[in-house]
């Protein structure tokens, strides 16, 4: 097919913020995560555990605690004081309310979904009523010393358990009273004697308070007689967090070591009803504190402060073995941070408060394959422009041409003129840009860099015109004619000039003809989220990537999917190709071979040929490294239409420049590792 | 993974080439050689190939108007050929002969349904009528008469295997739609009947067999396409006239929803089997295939199309399978490997197998309980299905009904029984088809018989036991007095299998093994029964001392290196008896001392019991350890060839282990210093070793670490080239 020169790009240094909380919501099998930055993102495990919505954080807004409530209403609180409800379609903080108790360390909500309980740094545990347009303060529980680290509610909601230091308290609803002290380090030799912190506590319906620590212990209390039923030490380190099964016969725990670790509730003796808890399976996912477990019917969920998350299936819950059961790892956003001006060579990284941009190096050689070309020159780094405020970035974008660069935090809009001259670069704000919706969830440059496009709330699309030398102008808003509350999340703009299609949150696409202004056709609504769109230079084709990992194409001007596309449904894409576990976040294509679509998901680059035949299961996907082996007279018997490369790993980026030239931009994981803080130090044996 | 390879053919069947002249194959027998195929045409014909070379090498005709009626077989033990035309006449030839009508001819009395030719064995001719004769015999007096067992049933199928020395014969009779199996048994000439389990809308199309500890497994294809076994004992002492053989489903042919319409089969090894037949998906013609299948995991492990149609016949002879494909006979190969779970999951998409294995019922484990329970489940079980039967305690316990044995009541008959009843139920117990609870139950057996055991001093069912513990998946918790038992008969070659096989063992018992090995005589031990498969290997047995063989040593000290101090080498030049060279224990011993380096163990709480070994045999038993490390280091992967040998972690562990244990004893033994100090000179020369390996070991790193520098550049440009 052909040769490529690639751009090895490992200069993005994005590093995750870690997972601070985790809140799995069952009904919806939707799991709400907070990172330490703020930010709050949602996956959505039956699109194939895609991270569908993603709220940038803010600096002043650290987030302690996520609490489903009210139906799917999704609450957190943190150390800023306030507890605030998130809007989910416009993906943003809807209102706050100031807890008036100082820092928020935790929070929980009760069965019904109607009361959240929050647990303040003055040591007062406050009741909040969930009511439609927010949460309202109904009471104060009694105030002790020490602040409220953790909490949680008995399941018919007449007592709350809340952990502090050194402490356990059990609360009684109604009267607000303590009922229960107890002092988890009684047993604790006097010379040996620290503070011991609960870092999490469940309260079981049998009246069993379950306590974690941070001297490693998973404690078992009866809250009535305030008696301690069973202790296991799980770890050297802290027990940072737990979460328990509906059924309250499995608990999972994490620690600071980076292991989790499950109990079940089992009998001791054979057809006895006396059951214990016993440790049971240990899993070693993380480098660094698990500050996050949630447990769901099937799987234990665990984030850390590695910025992974960690979806373990337990293997007796699951039908069937094999790809469903399959563990889940998760470091990196599903929606891109780099956007590529290809005509200047230059990529622009998107980082939560400020943004880079880069021009590529270029060389003067060629080579084969596997070699790699002596650099003439260096990639420059250019400019870094930083976000002014506490807001973090929600999107970004740079023109092909490369003299244009947007990007938006929740409350503001940024667009920057910029001018090459040499060696030299000079980056001019825009003056008076047009009062928009804001936030804008994503931006897209027009191909002749005329139009900027700003995805927004409510399914709208903002169309602003790009003035020379430094100007710009709202021209249009499109909307949906059926209209949704849903945001627009991914922006795809035909070669031509003539097509925008935009896909919001209720996964629909709309397609709008951008010569008069008016909405085109709706592609017909799939069962899964979008991952990736873009449209064809040549054709004018749709290419959508869905989460399930299925590819379609839809012709824009005939207003339905293309022979191809139904050619792929009909005959099913390979196996291997569905079992893949990122989505396809980026789609890109050549100019020159109109057959070919370029894509790409974490772990892999893909140069599809639609004019090569599918594989078929038994056939291999990648079957790059067996091709190259063999000669070229049989090489044509063996060709297929997926030509996969895994050689960069992890992907963020990767697109055409020109017609023989990509660019890929990695993030090795020992990169982000360096970043981090050094993990607790564990004796191995013998080292 | 089982694989097909490509096929090839191996002769024409048309009526203008090759042999038949189209009227088919009758059968293809195993040739002269493992290369060698016989194919007997139903016609006048009889052809031998050579496989490899795809070429025949002899072609021998009976005249016009006469047709050969029983496939050619070779005598393995002469390299004759025998053969009967026209139902009666016996016709014997060798290699060099050409015309059939000048050979050793015979005519017999009866008609022949198909001779039977067994490697190291006597030629067997099954007559219809259901008599057997071995040739030899037959040859004396051909006319003799011979009996008619079976009147109007027809024989569908017959299988002669060899079980020790004795020659058996199995064969299938039909009447009426009822199956009847008979083996005969040569030695007593004993014929069973039994009398097939009958299935509704179904009838079996195919059958095969194999034996395997003194229990022939048979395997039926049935028209549904479902393939049974059914397990037929070969002791069986009652003298009833029928007995009804129950059958298991050991395999359903689903084939993505739709039933392969099996038309013959033949078993590959213990997990697989292949089938022919034909396959109707919705909407679609049939299409017939060849299929590999997997009866562990019930998956189908590789199938081929045969678009231009078969014969229905399969033979499998050496790996290959032999089968007419349109107007050819072809030869394919297969190759058929123990399959792991994960080769066999998810090969077949849509398959209805569950991935439910079974587990022991643990609740159902409370000794008296369990026989309750079980006495009534199997009550209940058999009132419903009566085809479950296994009776035959009649002549042992004449006062019970002569119904079916149950667990519950095997238990009750150990406590009282006579050892020859007691044997008798357990080996129905044995070849019983696949069980619930299997394990428990067995369990249950056993902790029945050792209470027997404690309380009777001459009953001990040695072999039982034995057989009982191989089954596999029983443990030392399912049974705890067995050992202790064993220990206190000094039964070693139980208590060897036991810890071979069972994961569980308290370190208490595994210490009192290890003395009572260590005390047992080599003489003594000499007229034991152990196995000795772990050292077999490494021990000459035959002279295991005096006779230095000198070997070159590999693990890299040779005599530059040690001139200092390694006077293994020396010793080895001199010729002069050393700890480390000659094995200290006997073969038997040996063995029995490696079963307890493999039983799994917790140091903390093997060392105090260790602490108890008298001196002598702690110094004996170091001296073997020894010498199986210095034997271990002798190859460069250090370790011990041959099945189940203990590795040298397991020696190391264990020798520091004795030396923590003795250390004091061992300083003040005057016999010890010789081996701790031959013992010190060759670890410090291990120890030498290694840290000249590390300081390799440096330098490699060093250049990796300069390749991963080169990779961790921030940016390159490199080429990529997508085919």
């Amino acid at each position: 097919m052909g040769e490529f020169e690639v751009h090895r790009v490992r200069f993005f240094s994005y590093v995750p913020a870690g997972v601070r909380c985790l809140a799995y919501h069952r009904r919806t099998d939707r799991l709400a995560l907070a990172r330490t930055d703020g930010a709050v993102e949602v996956y959505n495990f039956a699109a194939n555990y895609f991270q569908e919505k993603a709220i940038p954080g803010h600096e002043a807004r650290t987030v302690e605690a996520l609490c489903w409530a009210a139906g799917d209403r999704l609450f957190g609180a943190g150390l800023g004081g306030d507890v605030s409800e998130y809007d989910l379609e416009r993906l943003r903080v809807k209102r706050s309310v100031d807890g008036f108790g100082g820092p928020i360390w935790s929070m929980a909500a009760n069965a019904g979904g109607t009361r959240l309980a929050i647990g303040c740094e003055d040591g007062s545990v406050k009741l909040f009523h969930v009511v439609p347009d927010g949460v309202q303060f109904e009471r104060n529980l009694d105030r002790q010393q020490g602040r409220v680290l953790c909490l949680s509610w008995h399941p018919s909601e007449t007592h709350i358990a809340a952990g502090s230091v050194d402490l356990l308290r059990v609360l009684d609803v109604g009267s607000g009273r303590t009922v229960q002290r107890i002092m988890v380090n009684y047993h604790v030799q006097k010379s040996k004697k620290r503070e011991c912190v609960v870092w999490s506590v469940a309260f079981l319906s049998s009246g069993t308070v379950v306590s974690s620590d941070s001297f490693g212990r998973l404690q078992f209390w009866d809250w009535e007689r305030g008696t301690l039923l069973e202790s296991h030490t799980v770890s050297t380190s802290a027990v940072l967090s737990l979460a328990v099964s509906e059924k309250e016969d499995s608990i999972v725990v994490g620690t600071s070591a980076g292991a989790t670790y499950q109990f079940q509730l089992l009998p001791v003796k054979m057809g006895s009803q006396d059951k214990h808890w016993v440790r049971t399976k240990p899993f070693q996912h993380h480098t660094h504190d698990v500050r996050a477990v949630a447990h769901s019917p099937t799987a234990l969920i665990s984030g850390g402060l590695d910025a992974q998350l960690v979806i373990r299936p337990l293997m007796e819950k699951m039908q069937k073995k094999g790809y469903e059961a399959a563990l889940r790892k998760f470091t990196f956003p599903h929606r891109r941070l780099v956007s590529c001006a290809r005509k200047a060579r230059l990529l622009l990284f998107q980082f939560s408060q400020h943004l880079e941009l880069w021009k590529l190096g270029s060389t003067d050689e060629s080579g084969k394959d596997g070699e790699v070309l002596p650099v003439c020159r260096a990639p420059e780094h250019l400019v870094q422009l930083k976000s002014k405020g506490p807001e973090h970035i929600y999107c970004s974008c740079v023109s092909p041409c490369g003299s244009w660069i947007a990007y938006s935090t929740a409350s503001r809009f940024h667009l920057y003129r910029a001018q090459y001259e040499g060696d030299s670069v000079s980056i001019k704000k825009v003056a008076n840009v047009p009062k928009l919706l804001l936030p804008a969830y994503q931006l897209q440059c027009s191909a002749d860099s005329g139009s900027l496009f700003v995805a927004s709330d409510q399914g709208s699309v903002h169309v602003l015109q790009l003035l020379e030398p430094g100007g710009c102008k709202h021209l249009h808003t499109l909307r949906p004619p059926s209209g949704t509350p849903e945001a627009v999340y991914l922006l795809a703009s035909s070669a031509d000039g003539n097509w925008l299609a935009a896909a919001s949150g209720d996964w629909e696409i709309h397609l709008y003809s951008l010569k008069r202004f008016k909405h085109h056709c709706t592609v017909p609504t799939y069962s899964c989220a979008v991952t990736a769109l873009a449209i064809h230079p040549v054709t004018n084709n749709l290419v959508i990537a869905y989460s399930d990992q299925q590819l379609f194409e839809f012709s824009i001007p005939e207003k339905q999917y293309t022979a191809w596309s139904r050619t792929v449904q009909n005959s099913g894409l390979h196996k291997a190709w569905l079992e893949r576990d990122s989505p396809i976040t980026h789609i890109a294509f050549n100019p020159k071979n109109p057959s070919h679509i370029l894509l790409h998901d974490v772990y892999m680059f893909c140069v599809l040929d639609k004019s090569l035949p599918l594989p078929d299961d038994s056939a291999s996907l990648m079957n790059q490294s067996a091709l190259k082996q063999l000669p070229e007279t049989a090489r044509k018997r063996q060709l297929h239409a997926f030509k996969i490369c895994k050689k960069f790993q992890p992907l963020l980026f990767a697109d055409l420049l020109d017609e023989n030239c990509l660019v890929m931009v990695e993030r090795p994981i020992m990169d982000i590792k360096t970043q981090l803080p050094p993990p607790i130090q564990q004796k191995k044996f013998g080292t | 993974m089982a694989a097909l390879c490509e096929g090839f053919t191996l002769c024409g069947l048309g009526p203008s080439g090759g042999v038949g002249l189209g009227a088919g194959v009758l059968a293809l027998e195993p040739g002269p050689d493992s290369d060698h195929v016989l194919l007997t045409d139903r016609g006048r014909t009889a052809t031998l190939f050579k496989v490899s070379d795809q070429k025949p090498l002899g072609c021998w005709s009976v005249k016009h108007g006469q047709i050969i009626t029983c496939p050619v077989v070779c005598n393995f033990e002469t390299h004759e050929y025998i053969a009967v035309h026209d139902d009666k006449v016996l016709r014997i030839w060798k290699d060099e002969d050409v015309n059939l009508d000048k050979v050793f001819k015979a005519t017999l009395s009866a008609d022949v349904y198909r001779i039977h030719s067994l490697p190291h064995g006597e030629p067997l001719v099954l007559f219809k009528g259901g008599g057997v004769r071995t040739l030899d015999v037959l040859l004396e007096a051909p006319q003799q008469e011979i009996e008619n067992f079976i009147s109007d049933e027809v024989i569908k199928w017959s299988e002669a295997f060899l079980e020790g020395q004795e020659p058996i014969l199995i064969f299938a009779t039909e009447k009426d739609g009822d199956y009847f199996i008979y083996v005969q048994k040569f030695k007593l000439n004993i014929l069973h009947k039994y009398k097939l389990e009958q299935q509704e809308l179904s009838n079996p199309l195919s059958f095969t067999a194999y034996i395997k500890n003194q229990i022939i497994t048979l395997l039926c294809l049935y028209s549904n396409g479902s393939v049974y076994k059914v397990l037929i004992p070969l002791q069986r002492h009652s003298e009833e006239e029928e007995q009804i053989l129950s059958k298991s489903l050991l395999l359903k042919l689903l084939v993505s929803g739709s039933v392969l319409k099996g038309t013959s089969f033949a078993i590959l090894d213990k997990d697989h089997v292949a089938v022919l037949g034909s396959l109707t998906a919705f909407g679609e013609e049939s299409k017939e295939c060849l299929t590999i299948w997997n009866t562990k995991f019930q998956t189908l492990q590789t199938s081929k199309e045969l678009p231009l149609g078969t014969s229905g016949q399969l033979w499998c002879y050496g790996e290959k399978f032999f089968f007419t494909h349109g107007k050819v006979l072809t030869v394919i190969i297969y190759k058929c490997e123990t399959s792991s779970l994960a080769a066999a999951v998810g090969k077949l998409k849509d398959s209805q197998t569950s991935d439910v294995s079974s587990f022991i019922n643990w609740n159902a484990l409370s000794d008296e309980e369990l026989v309750d329970s079980l006495q009534s489940q199997q009550s209940v079980a058999l009132k419903s299905e009566s085809k479950m039967t296994l009776r035959s305690r009649r002549n042992s316990v004449a006062k019970v009904q002569p119904d079916t044995l149950t667990v519950g009541q095997l238990l009750l008959d150990i406590k009282d029984s006579s050892s020859a009843a007691i044997e008798d139920e357990l080996k129905q117990l044995l070849s019983k088809p696949q069980m619930p609870d299997f394990q428990a139950t067995i369990g249950c057996v056993i902790t029945a018989l050792i209470n027997r055991c404690k309380t009777d001093p001459v009953f001990y069912p040695r072999n039982f036991l034995v057989q009982l513990i191989q089954k596999r998946g029983l443990s030392y918790s399912l049974c705890p007095d067995l050992m202790a038992v064993a220990l206190e008969k000094k039964d070693v070659h139980l208590l060897q299998i036991c810890l071979q096989r069972f994961p569980d063992i308290p370190e208490e018992i595994t210490y009192a093994c290890l003395k009572v090995f260590l005390s047992i005589s080599d003489d003594y031990l000499e007229r034991t029964d152990v196995n000795l498969e772990s050292v077999i290997c490494y021990i000459d047995i035959e002279s295991n001392n005096k006779e230095v063989k000198t070997e070159i040593v590999e693990n890299g000290f040779n005599a530059e290196l040690e001139e200092d101090s390694c006077d293994i080498i020396f010793t080895k030049e001199t010729h002069v008896k050393n700890d480390g060279e000659f094995c200290p224990v006997g073969p038997q011993k040996a063995a029995l001392l490696n079963a307890v380096l493999h039983s799994a163990y917790s140091e903390t709480f093997l060392l105090p019991h260790l602490k108890d070994l008298p001196a002598q045999q702690a110094v004996l038993f170091l001296r073997y350890l020894h010498y199986l490390y210095v034997k271990s280091s002798e190859k460069i992967t250090t370790t011990l060839p041959g099945v189940l040998s203990p590795t040298i972690n397991q020696i190391m562990d264990w020798m520091c282990l004795l030396l923590d244990a003795h250390f004091t004893v061992m300083v003040m033994l005057p016999e010890a210093k010789g081996l701790l100090s031959s013992l010190h000179k060759f670890v410090r020369a291990q120890v030498r070793f290694y840290s000249e390996l590390n300081k390799i070991e440096g330098s490699l790193q060093e250049l990796q670490r300069l390749k991963r520098q080169k990779d961790s550049q921030t940016y390159s440009i490199e080429v990529l080239e997508l085919i």
